[in-house]
């Protein structure tokens, strides 16, 4: 492939991901809403276009239509800088995830990704945790004790979990011997008997799985670990002092993570893209997307789901938890997949 | 290619570099060492150290520059005060003292060295054929070719950490 195709390939595939990503962000808000709302005995938004469908345009028109305030005592570099931090690394980290196997489309023979990087699981954790600098300085400069308050709590919190979420993921990567997600993928790839699909999630990383799930709860601000925002104590935590389009684009940033953290856990313990492949060529090239897409699609119901039915934890249990109860849970669970590799 | 992205990095790393010591606010400063482990990172990725640099940016900046950052946030640091006197002493004898050190080290280097030893060419290999950075070669180093030095540094971390906690205990 010449370096002409390879970069317009490469900007096809950048503009179509982050096309799908973006109305992906906008329709779980919507999602979100519609389910948490029929969980709580009451519709959602129902009003614009039918069903609702509309709202999110709504949403967004009403976003960037809004007045702009910039409070008087913000630290402004910083506070114009942490949005941007949010959503940049936010929807970078999408760039490593593979969905779907390589393609023949007009003559040019491509992965289903953006960019194949054989660090493309620490790419994802590096850029995580650089993401965790959007929420502390936005908490710091807004110069508000409640922002403040959110910053600090946000910053320990991620710390703490961003452990217990590299150590999960360690099981997954002794069984596939790479860091490259679609190797990983690849490595899963097969089925017992016939009928059940050689995924991670059955090779023994339940508990993996399990640890991940709840440590990237955590590293998503989500309920039950939403104590950097916690309405009830924080007034909005880390975003107060944010308005219109600067406190959107943190919003975009919490459900772009969502939806990354989705695609790691199906890429991870789930088999990617595997499923039932059939019908003509176009079909066959289609299908892995569908499958993939919806395994994310069943991630993000459990998020909301969760999230309409736990309260939210206490400081010194979300800590005692991520330590004391995680953390050596996950240490157990690489050594003793290591052990079993290496015995085997 | 790599060249110019060296020097994009390193002019970056040395920018940032200066930028930590003349910030008066400890947020900027820390924030500029940040970038300063971000553009180290990239210049390992060029080195073809891919593992490397991935560390570099989830330990140092991801980890540690957090903690700094919670710190500095906890205590609430504000501006550096300024001495009222800036010793014009140090100013007159530092700046040609280092001027004169850094061209007697050139001297040095090429007189005995040779300058073509120093070198930003392609990335360093082993055996030709394999590159020292990624996580196959780093493994096989650390637990084979140098299992031992590597348990026992890790048995020295973890003494340090225990000192350091019995140190910030508070007396009963």
């Amino acid at each position: 492939m010449s370096i002409a195709t390879y970069i317009l390939v490469s900007l096809i595939k950048i503009v179509l991901v982050v096309f799908v990503l973006l109305t992906g962000v906008a329709y779980t808000v919507l999602l979100e809403r519609k389910v948490v709302g029929h969980m709580q005995n009451r519709w959602g938004p129902s009003r614009v276009g039918p069903f609702g469908i509309w709202q999110p345009l709504a949403d967004g028109l009403k976003f960037i239509f809004k007045e702009d305030l910039t409070p008087p005592y913000v630290y402004k570099p910083l506070y114009l800088l942490a949005p941007i931090i949010s959503v940049t690394v936010a929807l970078s980290s999408i760039a490593v995830i593979p969905f779907g196997p390589w393609i023949n489309a007009g003559g040019v023979h491509t992965p289903l990704q953006i960019a194949d990087v054989n660090i493309g699981l620490l790419v994802v954790l590096g850029l995580t945790s650089i993401g965790v600098y959007g929420v502390v300085l936005a908490g710091w400069s807004s110069n508000s004790k409640y922002s403040m308050l959110g910053g600090l709590r946000a910053s320990a919190q991620m710390v703490s979990y961003e452990i217990a979420l590299g150590l999960s993921l360690v099981g997954v990567l002794i069984l596939s011997g790479s860091f490259s997600l679609r190797e990983v993928v690849d490595a899963q790839s097969g089925t017992w008997f016939g009928f059940i699909p050689k995924w991670n999630f059955f090779k023994g990383q339940f508990v993996a799985f399990f640890i991940y799930i709840m440590a990237a709860y955590a590293e998503t601000n989500r309920i039950p670990f939403d104590l950097a925002e916690a309405e009830t104590e924080l007034v909005a935590g880390y975003h107060t002092e944010y308005s219109s389009m600067k406190f959107a684009m943190f919003f975009m940033a919490e459900y772009a993570n969502m939806i990354t953290v989705a695609c790691l856990a199906s890429v991870l313990f789930f088999g990617g893209w595997s499923g039932p492949v059939f019908g003509p060529p176009i079909l066959r090239d289609i299908l892995p997307v569908l499958w993939f897409v919806l395994r994310v699609f069943i991630f993000l119901f459990i998020y909301i789901w969760v999230r309409g039915t736990l309260p939210r934890f206490r400081y010194d249990q979300l800590m005692a938890f991520g330590w004391k109860f995680l953390l050596p849970l996950a240490v157990a669970n690489t050594i003793v997949t290591a052990l079993v590799v290496a015995l085997r | 290619m790599h060249l110019v992205l060296f020097l994009i990095f390193g002019a970056l790393c040395v920018g940032a570099a200066i930028n930590l010591l003349a910030q008066k606010h400890p947020i900027n400063s820390a924030l500029s060492l940040i970038v300063v482990m971000g553009s180290l990172a990239l210049l390992y990725l060029l080195l073809g150290a891919e593992f490397v640099a991935a560390i570099q940016i989830i330990v140092y900046a991801g980890a540690i520059m957090v903690l700094f950052v919670f710190v500095i946030m906890l205590l609430n640091a504000g501006e550096e005060e300024v001495l009222p006197h800036s010793s014009r002493v140090a100013v007159s004898l530092g700046v040609p003292g280092l001027i004169l050190g850094l061209a007697i080290g050139i001297w040095v280097i090429s007189r005995y060295a040779g300058l073509d030893r120093i070198s930003i060419g392609g990335p360093m290999l082993l055996n030709g054929t394999e590159s020292f950075g990624n996580p196959t070669s780093l493994a096989k180093l650390l637990f084979r070719d140098f299992l031992l030095p590597f348990e026992v540094t890790s048995v020295l971390i973890l003494i340090a950490i225990l000192g350091a906690v019995v140190l910030a205990r508070r007396e009963e």
